[in-house]
């Protein structure tokens, strides 16, 4: 359903993303991993329209989507989430997610609206509740608002930053059913970024390795772990200390 | 997505009836011409502050209303005195070019992400441009002094001039009550929650399938419109325009002002904010006459300042707070 | 028609140089407030108002007190330099925390009280310096012996600037912070005092602008609209904050108004700068200077 082809970012002279070219089928949820700074984010933004690319092309559904603007890829079924949680803080949780509900399927109906955001809140486990404050949410909270708004958005891809650094082994592995349920209940195709490969290898069906903004590799996860191109980068620095390195930097 | 009301017919859904129908009534039963054209300069400048804060309370901080409440003004009355052209006709073809003039400026500044400091500084050169053009274009004008609208021969209604002060109050409580409607279907649509989120984070806004630019101006467009309107009203009330009184940035940051003193993010702030700036001028002029020259805006200016330091929600706003300290921040 | 393409090259040679003469004042204004941006972080929209403030002390310290044009000079330099502190002091310092929008609107109200001081004190007539200086005559072209005056006077303030930026620690500490605001209070630099001292260094361009457009233009409550709007559009357009961006705007709005002023009124010139403004928008979105993506 997805087909990206020689995808570029420059900015200024440094090249984020280096001619990147992937499929993802109907379906599946594949795994986008790479250490920090591997241009992971900006993949994901070029696909969800948040800024053009400087070359390649985006075939989603059979049609062109890249330089689009964000709301008219959303439109057609890509819903995403950020790395770092951007909730919209004057409107309530409830009003957060039915705002995307409203906006990001197109169809501007307060109904479909409403009806959207109480599904996707559920799905999430979030309190359903019209007036609860984003204010009272913790950081696994705000992660789960973030599934929810992109949820709400009726995509047939979910683009779901994840990156999960900060979060103990057990949210982890719930994050990780979180997303499998999304796809098995929902129908909805995931692409699923993370910088270590822990539980994101246990629950995706392809994975595909970035480095230096370069595609290193790509295969079953298996394959992936084994591959030597991917031993390199991962080896010499310890998973641990990686997760712990970006739970820093988010600080 | 309404929020639930507390009890069922309650005493805050009379209250609106009973204010309206004591309004409308008023100038039957009081009949003061010095009052009521108080009252008529508050309901028209309220509607301009009312204009103003639908985009300001969503951090579209405008300084070129004086701009659009010139075009509105001058196109009429131009366009009256020079092709004889009835106000009817007038104010829709001054709110298209004050709307058109929104368009062309706030379309590159919204597509190009110009926003905050930016979209001030933008707006505020336009609120100048616009005065320098009128100033410029003085054969026509009448340039700094001013500019009267030629008293009709023919029609009042035609002409939208009318000599009684009952008339003038019943449209300007009108457009003021419609004003009013338009900040409250507003605020009731879900366009107020796509605006609250573009003013947090447009990129997360446009994540959610908010087209931010295209909402952006619709306001804009609204606002401009609404502001060109009073402009128009203002000329026709008062039967004299002078740039300094409906352009220019002078005029803008009044605007700021008033909403600032009145409340931003409440529906009547803003005609809170006209009552006091304008018996404020109207007591400086009595008290202290012709002196009073250049104190009022010396009054405003400190007030401006003080306000923003030490009660940026504004009087009615701060209020409101108060009594109900437990809603929304 | 040969003679008549010979006069019209020498107008608009003439129309040219008397840009470029004009650039230089505007691209002090807007250094001025290229510094306070770039440094604090606010815009003072009173910035032209500051200007007016100082005209009127060189027109009272000459007309009124008697003093020669070189005295007045750096007392009123020295008067606007308190008030940009002040205006700092007063103003900005208690809302560095709140919107930056608040800030901005601050100065608005700065700008209210400066135009309505001036007002009520010094009356709404217009005032000049009564000095008048030659006109110089060049191969059938006028220049005016103060526009040239104000363009040389412009430029050895902006050199002075640079000198002072980069010779001084107190220079090097203001760059750092322009830089990066939070690093720089941590490695105990005192933002405190450096934003005082980039204030009243705002309000010393402000006013040398005051000395030199004194020379040109008479002074009354409301000249800082004349050429208050155009700082701003040139300030944005070469991105706020970026002193070269500042610098050839300047000389590009200078030379349009020039240029538009050739075919009328000065006025037009204005507008034709404006309309110029909204174009580049669409061509260049990220200010003169940016790079295109
Ligand atoms: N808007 C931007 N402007 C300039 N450089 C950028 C921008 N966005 C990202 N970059 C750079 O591009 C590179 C890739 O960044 P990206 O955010 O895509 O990495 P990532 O793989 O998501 O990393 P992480 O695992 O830390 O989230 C980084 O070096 C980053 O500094
Ligand atoms: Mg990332």
């Amino acid at each position: 359903m997805l087909v990206v082809n020689g995808l570029v970012k420059r900015f200024g002279g440094f090249t984020a993303v280096n001619n990147v070219s992937f499929e993802v089928a109907e379906g599946e949820i594949l795994g986008l991993i790479g250490p920090n700074g591997s241009g992971k984010s900006t993949i994901f933004n070029m696909l969800s329209g948040t800024f053009p690319p400087s070359a390649g092309s985006i075939l989603f559904d059979g049609g062109e989507i890249a330089g689009l603007p964000p709301h008219k890829i959303i439109n057609r079924g890509i819903g995403r989430t950020f790395q770092i949680p951007r909730p919209f803080r004057r409107l309530s949780i409830f009003e957060n997610v039915a705002l995307a509900g409203y906006y990001g399927q197109g169809s501007h109906s307060l109904a479909k609206a409403n009806d959207s955001a109480e599904k996707a809140l559920a799905m999430v486990g979030l309190p359903t509740d019209r007036r609860a404050s984003v204010d009272g949410l913790g950081a696994a909270g705000l992660k789960k608002l973030e599934l929810a708004k992109a949820i709400a958005t009726g995509p047939k891809l979910l683009l779901a930053d994840e990156s999960l650094g900060g979060l103990d082994e057990a949210e982890m592995d719930q994050a990780a059913d979180m997303l499998r349920k999304i796809r098995d209940e929902l129908g909805i195709t995931i692409i699923w970024v993370e910088h270590i490969m822990g539980v994101l290898m246990r629950v995706v069906d392809r994975v595909m390795v970035l480095d230096h903004g370069e595609k290193i590799s790509e295969g079953l996860p298996s394959a992936v772990s084994s591959d030597p191109r991917v031993v390199e980068v991962y080896l010499g620095t310890d998973a641990h200390m990686t997760q712990a390195a970006a739970a820093e930097a988010r600080r | 997505m309404k929020s639930p009301v507390a009890s069922p017919v309650s005493f805050r859904q009379i209250v609106p009836w009973v204010v309206g129908v004591a309004l409308i009534a008023l100038p039957f039963v009081y009949r003061d011409p010095y009052h009521l054209h108080i009252l008529v300069l508050i309901l028209i400048w309220s509607f301009a502050y009312t204009s103003w804060s639908m985009m300001g309370r969503f951090g579209l901080v405008s300084l070129g209303h004086g701009g659009f409440m010139g075009v509105g003004a001058y196109v009429t009355a131009l366009l009256w005195n020079h092709l004889g052209l009835s106000p009817w006709i007038g104010i829709p073809i001054a709110l298209v070019c004050a709307g058109a003039l929104a368009l062309i400026v706030a379309y590159p500044c919204f597509r190009f992400r110009i926003t905050g400091h930016y979209f001030a500084l933008v707006t505020l050169a336009l609120s100048g441009i616009v005065l320098q053009i009128i100033t410029a274009t003085r054969d026509y004008t009448g340039g700094s002094l001013g500019y009267t609208p030629d008293r009709t021969k023919g029609s009042h209604l035609v002409a939208l001039q009318f000599d009684d002060k009952t008339t003038w109050y019943l449209i300007a409580l009108g457009v003021w009550g419609v004003g009013l409607l338009i900040w409250r279907w507003v605020d009731r649509s879900m366009d107020r929650y796509a605006l609250e989120a573009i003013s947090e984070d447009e990129d997360a806004a446009a994540a959610a399938g908010v087209n931010v630019t295209f909402e952006k101006l619709k306001i804009t467009v609204i606002s401009a419109l609404m502001t060109a309107l009073a402009g128009a009203l203002y000329c026709q009330y008062q039967m004299f325009i002078s740039p300094d009184t409906v352009s220019g940035i002078a005029v803008s940051l009044q605007m700021v002002f008033a909403v600032v003193v009145g409340g931003i993010y409440v529906a009547l702030g803003p005609t809170v904010g006209a009552i006091i700036t304008i018996m404020l001028a109207e007591g400086l002029r009595i008290g202290f006459g012709t002196k009073a020259v250049g104190w009022d805006n010396l009054v405003y200016g400190v007030l401006l300042v003080v306000f923003i330091i030490f009660l940026p929600k504004g009087i009615l706003g701060s209020l409101l707070e108060r009594i109900k300290p437990s809603s929304k921040r | 028609m040969q003679s008549f393409l010979e006069i019209f090259d020498i107008y608009l040679l003439e129309a040219m140089v008397n840009g470029i003469l004009l650039g230089g004042v505007l691209a002090l204004l807007a250094l001025g407030l290229n510094l306070i941006f770039g440094v604090i972080d606010v815009t003072w929209i009173c910035y032209a108002e500051l200007v007016m403030i100082g005209m009127y002390g060189m027109y009272y310290l000459v007309q009124y007190y008697g003093l020669p044009y070189y005295a007045a000079a750096p007392l009123t330099i020295l008067l606007v330099a308190v008030l940009g502190a002040l205006l700092h002091y007063l103003v900005i310092a208690p809302l560095l925390g709140a919107a930056p929008i608040n800030q901005l609107l601050a100065t608005g109200g700065v700008l209210f009280v400066l135009q309505s001081f001036a007002t009520v004190a010094f009356g709404i007539d217009f005032r000049n310096l009564g000095i008048r200086l030659p006109v110089l005559q060049f191969a059938e072209m006028h220049f005016s012996y103060s526009r040239l005056l104000s363009f040389l006077a412009a430029l050895v303030g902006m050199v002075v600037i640079y000198l002072f930026m980069t010779r001084t620690y107190t220079g090097t500490a203001i760059r750092a912070i322009a830089q990066d605001r939070q690093i720089m209070a941590l490695m105990g630099v005192d933002t405190k005092r450096i934003y005082l001292v980039t204030s009243a260094l705002g309000g010393a361009l402000a006013g040398l602008a005051a000395c030199l457009l004194v020379l040109q233009y008479d002074v009354h409550p409301f000249v800082g609209l004349s050429f208050g709007p155009i700082t701003f559009l040139i300030c944005v357009l070469g991105g706020l904050g970026n002193f070269v961006g500042g610098f050839v705007a300047a000389f590009l709005f200078a030379e349009i108004i020039s240029l538009g002023g050739l075919f009328s009124d000065l006025e037009w010139g204005y507008v034709l700068a404006f309309a110029f403004f909204i174009v580049m928008m669409f061509i260049r979105p990220g200010g003169l200077l940016a790079r295109r993506q």
